[in-house]
């Protein structure tokens, strides 16, 4: 990405769970840091937020969970990525993720997962610094 | 040195000092008056816990409702007083375990429910006249409802009986908590429907809970979180007068539910407030004539989003607090959440602890026996007018607005409580909000390991043959006939929930249901609020 461009990242909550406070915080955050936050809200199938990805042209894809069904939809959302052929935009994972879910989330080939209390400073940097 | 300010998150400022003159404007009969009198600053009842305790009403559920069933007993053989059944977000959204959004999510933040076979096993060995019950439910509150009146009548008990409560509170869903089905309109009639059924056939049971719990763990102050609550409760009055109930036939059983957090004199003080507030409202804006109507009947949860996953045994002293300024608040109901809960549904362990801490309130401490101890002090007067104050000027700003329904479908709401989520967040990142083992009193936990409860990955498997047994031994012509009555009835003016038991009673799953009037009315849209 160039110097000019804003960092883009796409926001959303895939399945049921319709707790958001955390997705819109950080969502906040980001903005204020200077990216262009596309929010796509809750209740979203993995393809909704795979086409908005698309659309959209984001430099990372961002997903809150805290139902505890992150691995499944993980799983479900990478292979609708690579279906329309987005598998190398990274996907970044937010929510109420056990240790031992982190370490299997990265293996499946997640960029960053940020469980809760993640200092919101940590977050903006870490997306900064990817390249 | 200059000493810093004391600041409430509501902008209340906490002098460095209380004396008779802070609370010299007040009123000893109008404003604070006797336990059990109106307008009940200090209680509903005269005597308080000195005649009963609170119900203990550990919020549980997660698997096959055998699962459930099982920890139920479980928690009654350990005292517990009150079931609280927590469902899976597919019964929430009124999907089947079939349905292709389902995924991962069968029976896990709650039990799973979809046929009133589901509900039988729940309940199996429960007898429905010796308990009482609460469904956090809400979309689909009318639906489990009469699921559970199908389980009294199949095991004999009259509808006169039955004690519980559902939550059926839309509103707060729309804004905070996200398991909406349906837009407002049609969403508002299920829950009159209910409240009118009850009123009329099971008038023991509480049909709405009304809600402030979510708007607080979603970011907002005790003021936002009180304000919002009255004004929403203030829509669904005015909404069950519309269909033409007198108020004291419905007031007595509407309830309430809140999160009670940190700050212990700020939340002690809302309860104080909210409860003055209400007799007000209720006997000068409604009218009541029954005393019974103006009493604010509560039911909380500790915990929460103040549970922290640092240091996660220190929640159990967190929570235990929470539950100290809960019952110095004059609450009727409570749920305290167990310390692994940051992560996952507690394990059996911990939720026996959780049940503990009430207990040890409750039979040790001695808090119990005087109602309302801190009545007259010049410290928690003063606060409690002043937040009756802030709360009367936000409840006065949204009705100035057209009313809750309104500024929620406007994003006003929403919009309201993430401003302070977000400064929440900022204020803790930046440590000026001490959040003990967060930001303040740190260890190193990279090879700490907990044992958490599991989720069985069966559980969906399961559920989906259980559906297609059902489905299978269910006489379907009767299940067609059903489904095309609903979509009448709910096109019409008639209440559904006579309908809907006889439904469920046929085996008509929670999915088909919720489809037809999907295709009714449609769902709502959420506004945007970034």
């Amino acid at each position: 990405m160039t110097a000019e461009r804003k960092i883009r990242i796409l926001i959303a909550s895939p399945g049921l769970d319709g707790h958001d406070r955390g997705a819109k915080v950080v969502a906040y955050a980001l903005r204020d840091s200077g990216m262009d936050v596309i929010y796509l809200g809750i209740h979203r199938t993995t393809e909704e937020i795979v086409i908005a990805a698309l659309e959209e042209d984001v430099d990372f894809v961002g997903l809150s969970m805290l139902s505890g069904a992150h691995m499944i939809l993980t799983e479900q959302i990478l292979k609708m990525m690579e279906k329309y052929q987005i598998g190398d935009i990274p996907l970044v994972i937010g929510g109420t993720i056990p240790k031992k879910d982190v370490t299997r989330l990265k293996e499946l080939g997640v960029a960053f997962v940020f469980p809760t209390q993640t200092p919101l400073d940590k977050i903006i940097s870490a997306l900064k610094e990817y390249n | 040195m200059t000493e810093t300010k004391r600041v409430l998150e509501t902008g209340i400022e906490i002098r460095p000092q209380y004396t008779q003159e802070d609370i010299k404007g007040l009123d000893p009969e109008k404003d604070i008056g006797s336990p059990g009198e109106y307008p009940y600053t200090r209680g509903i009842h005269k005597s308080m816990y000195r005649d009963r305790l609170w119900s203990m009403r550990q919020y549980s559920g997660f698997g096959t409702p055998k699962d459930s069933n099982q920890r139920y007993k479980y928690l009654l053989g350990q005292g517990q007083t009150g079931l609280s059944v927590a469902l899976d977000l597919p019964t929430q959204m009124g999907l089947d375990p079939d349905d292709s959004m389902s995924l991962g999510e069968v029976g896990r933040v709650g039990v799973s429910i979809s046929t009133l076979n589901n509900m039988e096993t729940l309940f199996e060995g429960l007898p429905l006249d010796s308990i009482t019950t609460s469904f956090t439910i809400n979309a689909t509150a009318s639906m489990l409802l009469a699921m559970y009146l199908c389980v009294a009548e199949k095991q004999g008990v009259p509808f006169e009986k039955i004690g519980g409560t559902i939550q059926n509170d839309i509103l707060k869903e729309y804004v905070a908590r996200g398991a909406w089905i349906y837009p407002p309109d049609f969403s508002l009639r299920l829950i009159v429907d209910t409240i009118e059924y009850c009123t009329k056939h099971v008038p023991r049971f509480n049909p709405i809970s009304i809600a402030g719990a979510h708007f607080k763990d979603a970011g907002c102050t005790c003021v936002q979180e009180a304000a919002f609550t009255l004004a929403d409760a203030i829509e669904y009055i005015e909404a069950v007068l519309d269909r033409g109930l007198d108020i004291d036939e419905f007031a007595p059983r509407l309830s309430f539910y809140f999160y009670t957090h940190n700050n212990f004199f700020e939340e002690i003080a809302k309860y104080r407030a909210m409860r003055k507030l209400w007799a007000k409202y209720l006997r000068e804006r409604f009218n009541a004539k029954n005393p019974r109507s103006w009493l604010f009947r509560f039911g909380v949860v500790c915990g929460g989003s103040t549970l922290m996953p640092q240091q996660p045994e220190v929640n159990t002293t967190r929570v235990a607090y929470q539950a100290l300024a809960s019952v110095l608040g004059g609450v009727q109901s409570m749920f305290t959440c167990a310390w692994d809960e940051p992560f996952s549904i507690p394990t059996e362990e911990n939720a026996r602890l959780a049940l503990r801490t009430q207990q040890v309130l409750g039979f040790e401490t001695g808090v119990v026996d005087t109602p309302d101890p801190l009545g007259g002090s010049y410290f928690v007067e003063s606060l409690t007018k002043e937040m009756e104050d802030k709360i009367v000027e936000l409840i006065e700003k949204i009705e100035s607005r057209g009313g809750m329904v309104k500024s929620i479908t406007e994003g006003f709401v929403q919009r309201q409580i993430m401003q302070e989520a977000l400064k929440k967040e900022k204020r803790i990142s930046s440590g000026e909000a001490a959040v003990v083992g967060v930001n303040r009193f740190t260890i190193d936990e990279e090879e700490r390991e907990l044992t958490l409860h599991e989720y069985d990955e069966n559980v969906a498997k399961e559920q989906i043959e259980s559906l297609n047994k059902t489905r299978s031994i269910r006489d379907n012509g009767k299940v067609e006939k059903h489904l095309k009555q609903l979509r009448a009835v709910a096109k019409s003016d008639e209440n559904l929930m006579p309908y809907l038991i006889e439904a469920f009673k046929d085996y008509v799953s929670l999915g088909e249901v919720c489809r037809v009037f999907k295709e009714e009315f449609g769902t709502f849209q959420q506004p945007t609020v970034i």
